[in-house]
C-alpha cells in the first residue's frame, strides 16, 4: 500500500486502512529503535523543522528523537503565543521556513486549524504536533499502537476516556480513531467539559465513573489542562479528583486485565492515584517508547510521498 | 433631463404593483407613468431604457453594512462601499458605527455624510451607537446625531450588556423616533466563541457560540421594547428559537422587527470545515434546521427585511488561524441574486421579496424610500431575472473579497442602478 | 514484452544448492557465519540456503532477514518507495561472516544499502554476498561472491524471481522488447 497523504494534520481523514498501515510501518520503526545502533541513514539531507507555538517538552523531545533516528537535518522554531497573535503571520512564516529548505513542518500550535492555515500556504508537508482543542494525530497514533501492542487488537474493545473531553485534542483524535477501527468508546467526566455533541454512533456519555468503568478494556486518562482553564469548568481541582480520579479502588470495577493510559505528564493525585500510575497494567511509558516509532512511521512516510509525488 | 424606463416589468410592493408599464423620470424625481410613449420618444432630450425582459423596482435598500471609514479604509472606503452597493443593486444603504473612531457625536455623522455626499455613488444612512464608544457605559449624545442625519441607534457589535442603560436608551429615543436596532448577543454565552456550537465545532475543536446566546438576548430586548414602547429592530437572525421569540412578540403586538441575511439563510456551519475563515462571521453559519426556521421566518413574514451585514475584511486579514481571523463577509454585491434563490425556490413572491428589501427596510429606519409612488426621488434599480453567471470575487468593487460564496451559479443580474433619476451603475 | 524463461523449477534448485556447497567450501570454519536475506525474495532464498546447510553440517546457522528502504538513497532520489517491512537480526553480528542473500544482483545499490544496515548492528568480521541472478550494469563497485547465474542484459530488460514462498512456483525469466 502506498500512503497516499503529503499531510498528516488529522485522524479524522484518515482511513482505518491509513491508520493502520502508519501502525504496521511503526512497528519496523521500533525494531530499529531497539537496535544498540539506533539511527537510520533515511532522512539524511531532509530537513525537518519542529514549529512550536506552544510549550511542549514531550512532544517535541519525541519528535526530534524520531528525526534524530532518521538522520534528518532538524530546525527548531519555538515562538510563544503572544507573537502568534501580534508578530508575523502563520502564512509568512511558513513562507520563510519554506525558503530555508524545509520539507517537513511539524507544527504545535495552540489554535485549532493552524496546521490548515500553513498547509495552504508551503509545499512542505505538514505534520500535526497539535492543534488547539482539536487534534493530536502522533498521539492517538501511538495510543492505538500501545493498545494493539497490548491487547493484539482493537475492533470490540472497550475504550473509556476519562476527563476534560471539552478541551482535549488527545480525547477527539483517539474517539475518531477508535471508532474507525471498530472499538467502542466512552467518555466520562464532569457535565460542563462532556458536551453532548460528542454522541454519535459507538460513543456513550457518562458523568459517573464508576459506572462507566464496568467492562472496560481500556481506559485512557487526560490530563487536567489548567493551561486550558479547566478551572473555568469544575469548582476545584480536590472536587474534580474525588468524582473522576482513577483509585486502586474504583479500578476494581474495570475488566481484571484492563490497560491503563496516560498522555503524561501525569498530575498524580489528581487524575489518578501513584498506586494507579504504577500498576503493572499501566502502560504509560510504553506509550512515551512507542511515540517515538509511531512519529518516526509519520515522518518517514511523509517523507516517502514527497520523493514518489515530487 | 427626463429619463423614460420602458417596457419594464415594474414590482412595487409599496403600492403593490406588479405589471408591465413606463416610469417617467424628470430630474430627480418620479414623474409618471406614461401608457402610449410613441409621442413622447420622440423627443430629443429624452434618454430611453430599454427594460423590455427586465425588472424595474425601488432601489433596494441595505439597512446593515459596514462602510469601514472612517478608520479602517484598507478595508472599505465610503466611496468603494457604495460603488458595490450600486453594482449590487442598492440606492441607500445604512452604515454601522464601529468606525474608528466610532460614530458616536455629531462630528463622525457629519463627516460620514460629507464623504458620501462628496465621494458616495449611493445615498448613505449612518446610524449612531448608542452609548459613548460602544462600550456599553454611558450613552451617547443621540440627539445631536439625530440632528446630524442618523437615522437610527445601534451597538451593532457590542451588545450593550448592562439591560437597565438600554432601557435608559430605548427611552431616550423616544423624542427623536429613533429605532434601536441590536445585535442580540449575550457575549458571556458566547465566550469568545468562533463559531456555531453544535456537532460541527466540537469536531473542528473551535469553541462554540450556543444559539442560546443569540436567544436570550433578543427575549431582553423584546421585554424592554415592550415596557418602553420603542421600536426595536433586530439584526441578522440565525437560529430557530430567535425566529420564535420574535413570532411570539409580534403577535402580542410588540413593535419589533427583524432581518435575516443571504448567508444565513442559505448556509449551515459545516461550510467552516477546512476552518474557512470566509464562513466565519457574528452571528455564526448554524444548522440546517436553523436554516429552515429562517425561511419560514421569511415567508410568514416573522422576518421583515433581508439585509446583508456587509462587512469587508482584507485578504491578509482573513488569511489567518481561524481563531484570530475577524468576523464577517461583504454581502452587498451578491445579495440579489442569492435573495432572488427564495423566489426560485417557491417560498417568496417576487414582490414579497422585494417588499423585503425596498419598502420595509424603509419603513423601520423612517425613510420615504423604497417606492416608486410618483413625486418620489427616482431611486431605481433594474436587473435581469434570467441571467444566469458564476460569483467571482475578483470582480467585486468593494475592497473586500472575503465571501464564501465564490463561484456559485446564481441567477439574477443588475442592469440599472438609478439615484435621484442619475443612471449609477449599468452592466 | 516477450518472455524467456532463464531457469527453471529444476534449474533453481541445483543452482541454489551449488551456492550452498560454494558456501560451505569456502568457510571450512563454519562456525562464525551467518545468512542474511534481503527483503523479499532474498529472504526465501536466503531461508532456503540455511535449511539445507542446517541439513548437510547438523546445525543451526543464525539466520537474519533485512529490510533496507531506511537505507536506500532513494528517498532523496524521486524513486518510487517500496512499503517498510521488518528487519530481524535475532544474532550478534560482531566478529561473524555475514553472508547477504539476494535475487537479482543489478545496480548494486540494494547491496550497498544492505552493507550499511548490516554495520549499524555491529562490526562483522566479513560480509559476503550470495544472488541467484547477476544481471551486470553495475552503478557501484560491488561483486558476488557466489552467484547462480551470470547474464548480460540491457537495461531496458526486466528479470523476473518466482519463488514459491511467494508466487507459487520456482522460475526465473528475462522479459524483453522485439528487436533485443
Amino acid at each position: 500500500m502506498e500512503f497516499k497523504r503529503k499531510n498528516i494534520i488529522s485522524i479524522a481523514e484518515l482511513s482505518a486502512d491509513e491508520i493502520l498501515h502508519i501502525l504496521d510501518t511503526a512497528s519496523s520503526m521500533k525494531e530499529v529503535t531497539s537496535r544498540n545502533m539506533k539511527k537510520v541513514p533515511t532522512l539524511k539531507g531532509i530537513t525537518v523543522v519542529n514549529l512550536f507555538f506552544e510549550p511542549s517538552t514531550r512532544t517535541r523531545s519525541s519528535f526530534e528523537i524520531a528525526e534524530k533516528r532518521l538522520s534528518a537535518d532538524i530546525l527548531n522554531f519555538t515562538s510563544s503565543q503572544s507573537s502568534v497573535v501580534k508578530g508575523e503571520s502563520l502564512s509568512d512564516t511558513a513562507k520563510n521556513l519554506e525558503s530555508m529548505g524545509a520539507s517537513i513542518i511539524v507544527i504545535r500550535h495552540p489554535m485549532s486549524g493552524a496546521p490548515w492555515v500553513l498547509a495552504r500556504e508551503t509545499s512542505a508537508s505538514i505534520i500535526n504536533a497539535g492543534d488547539g482543542r482539536h487534534e493530536h494525530p502522533s498521539q492517538s497514533l501511538l495510543d492505538l499502537f500501545t493498545i494493539r501492542q497490548v491487547k493484539g487488537k482493537i475492533e470490540n474493545l472497550n475504550v473509556l476516556i476519562v476527563g476534560d473531553i471539552l478541551n482535549s485534542r488527545v480525547a477527539r483524535s483517539n474517539i475518531n480513531g477508535l471508532l474507525k477501527l471498530g472499538a467502542k468508546v466512552k467518555l466520562v467526566g464532569p457535565g460542563s467539559l462532556v458536551p453532548d455533541y460528542f454522541e454519535q454512533p459507538g460513543v456513550k456519555i457518562f458523568y459517573n465513573l464508576e459506572k462507566a468503568l464496568e467492562d472496560v478494556d481500556v481506559i485512557i486518562m487526560l490530563r487536567v489542562q489548567k493551561e486550558r482553564k479547566s478551572l473555568e469548568y469544575f469548582p476545584s481541582i480536590r472536587e474534580y479528583s474525588r468524582f473522576y480520579g482513577l483509585t486502586g479502588e474504583n479500578l476494581k470495577i474495570a475488566k481484571n486485565d484492563v490497560t491503563i493510559m496516560h498522555p503524561g505528564p501525569i498530575n498524580r493525585g489528581v487524575e489518578m492515584t501513584s498506586e494507579v500510575a504504577d500498576d503493572s497494567r499501566s502502560v504509560i511509558l510504553e506509550q512515551v517508547t512507542n511515540g517515538i516509532a509511531v512519529r518516526m512511521a509519520m515522518l518517514y512516510l511523509t517523507a516517502s510521498w514527497r520523493s514518489n509525488n515530487l | 433631463m427626463k429619463t423614460l424606463i420602458k417596457n419594464g416589468k415594474v414590482i412595487d410592493p409599496s403600492q403593490k404593483i406588479e405589471k408591465k408599464m413606463n416610469i417617467l423620470i424628470d430630474g430627480k424625481l418620479i414623474k409618471e407613468y406614461p401608457g402610449n410613449i410613441k409621442e413622447l420618444e420622440k423627443r430629443k432630450d429624452l434618454k430611453v431604457i430599454d427594460a423590455n425582459k427586465l425588472v424595474v423596482v425601488p432601489g433596494l435598500i441595505d439597512i446593515h453594512v459596514h462602510l469601514r471609514e472612517p478608520g479602517f479604509e484598507h478595508k472599505e472606503t465610503i466611496r468603494t462601499g457604495t460603488l458595490s452597493a450600486a453594482a449590487g443593486g442598492f440606492t441607500s444603504i445604512a452604515c454601522m458605527p464601529n468606525t474608528d473612531p466610532i460614530n458616536d457625536n455629531a462630528s463622525v455623522t457629519d463627516y460620514i455624510l460629507l464623504k458620501a455626499r462628496t465621494e458616495g455613488i449611493v445615498n448613505v444612512l449612518p446610524i449612531g451607537a448608542i452609548t459613548k464608544s460602544e462600550e456599553g457605559n454611558q450613552l451617547a449624545e443621540i440627539g445631536e446625531m439625530y440632528k446630524a442625519g442618523c437615522v437610527a441607534i445601534s451597538d451593532d457589535g457590542m451588545p450593550v450588556t448592562n439591560s437597565n442603560l438600554m432601557r435608559r436608551a430605548m427611552e431616550y429615543v423616544k423624542a427623536f423616533n429613533l429605532p434601536v436596532i441590536v445585535h442580540a448577543e449575550d457575549t458571556y454565552l458566547s465566550d469568545d466563541g468562533v463559531m456555531n456550537e453544535g456537532k460541527t465545532s466540537t469536531m473542528l475543536g473551535l469553541k462554540g457560540i450556543p444559539n442560546a446566546s443569540e436567544e436570550v438576548m433578543i427575549a431582553r430586548d423584546i421585554f424592554l421594547s415592550e415596557l418602553t414602547g420603542t421600536d426595536l429592530h433586530i439584526c441578522h437572525v440565525s437560529t430557530e428559537g430567535s425566529v420564535r421569540v420574535i413570532r411570539e412578540a409580534k403577535k402580542r403586538g410588540v413593535k419589533v422587527t427583524a432581518e435575516a441575511t443571504p448567508h444565513h439563510f442559505l448556509l449551515t456551519d459545516e461550510e467552516v470545515y477546512n476552518y474557512n475563515t470566509n464562513a466565519k462571521m457574528n452571528p455564526p453559519l448554524r444548522t440546517s434546521k436553523d436554516v429552515k426556521a429562517i425561511i419560514k421566518g421569511l415567508k410568514d413574514g416573522t422576518l421583515d427585511v433581508i439585509a446583508t451585514d456587509h462587512a469587508p475584511h482584507s485578504e491578509d486579514e482573513k488569511n489567518v488561524e481561524f481563531d484570530i481571523a475577524p468576523f464577517g463577509i461583504v454581502g452587498l454585491e451578491t445579495a440579489l441574486p442569492l435573495s432572488l434563490k427564495l423566489v426560485e425556490d417557491k417560498i417568496l413572491t417576487i414582490s414579497q421579496l422585494i417588499e423585503k428589501l425596498t419598502i420595509n427596510p424603509a419603513n423601520i429606519v423612517n425613510s420615504d424610500k423604497g417606492t416608486l409612488k410618483k413625486n418620489k426621488v427616482a431611486d431605481i434599480t433594474i436587473f435581469d431575472p434570467k441571467e444566469e453567471y458564476l460569483i467571482d470575487k475578483n470582480n467585486f468593487y468593494s475592497k473586500g473579497k472575503n465571501t464564501p460564496f465564490q463561484d456559485w451559479k446564481v441567477r439574477g443580474k443588475v442592469k440599472y442602478t438609478i439615484v435621484s433619476g442619475k443612471i449609477v451603475y449599468k452592466n | 514484452m516477450k518472455e524467456k524463461t532463464l531457469l527453471s523449477s529444476k534449474d533453481l534448485e541445483r543452482k541454489t544448492t551449488r551456492i550452498v556447497h560454494e558456501i560451505l567450501e569456502d568457510n571450512n570454519d563454519n562456525n562464525d557465519i551467518a545468512i542474511v536475506g534481503i527483503k523479499t525474495r532474498g529472504e526465501y532464498l536466503g531461508r532456503r540456503i540455511v535449511e539445507e546447510i542446517n541439513t548437510i553440517e547438523k546445525k543451526e546457522i543464525p539466520f537474519g532477514t533485512l529490510d533496507i528502504t531506511l537505507y536506500r538513497d532513494d528517498l532523496r532520489n524521486n524513486l518510487a518507495l517500496p512499503e517498510l517491512k521488518e528487519t530481524n537480526i535475532p544474532f550478534n553480528v560482531e566478529n561473524k561472516t555475514i553472508i547477504l542473500v539476494d535475487d537479482v544482483l543489478f545496480t548494486g545499490r540494494t547491496i550497498r544499502a544492505a552493507i550499511d544496515a548490516v554495520m549499524d548492528f555491529g562490526r562483522p568480521a566479513n560480509i559476503k554476498l550470495a544472488v541467484l541472478v547477476d544481471r551486470g550494469l553495475r552503478e557501484l563497485p560491488i561483486q558476488a561472491d557466489y552467484i547462480g547465474l551470470s547474464i548480460e542484459t540491457v537495461s531496458s530488460q526486466k528479470i523476473k524471481v518466482f519463488l514459491k514462498e511467494k508466487d507459487k512456483k520456482d522460475k526465473v525469466v528475462l522479459l524483453y522488447n522485439n528487436g533485443i
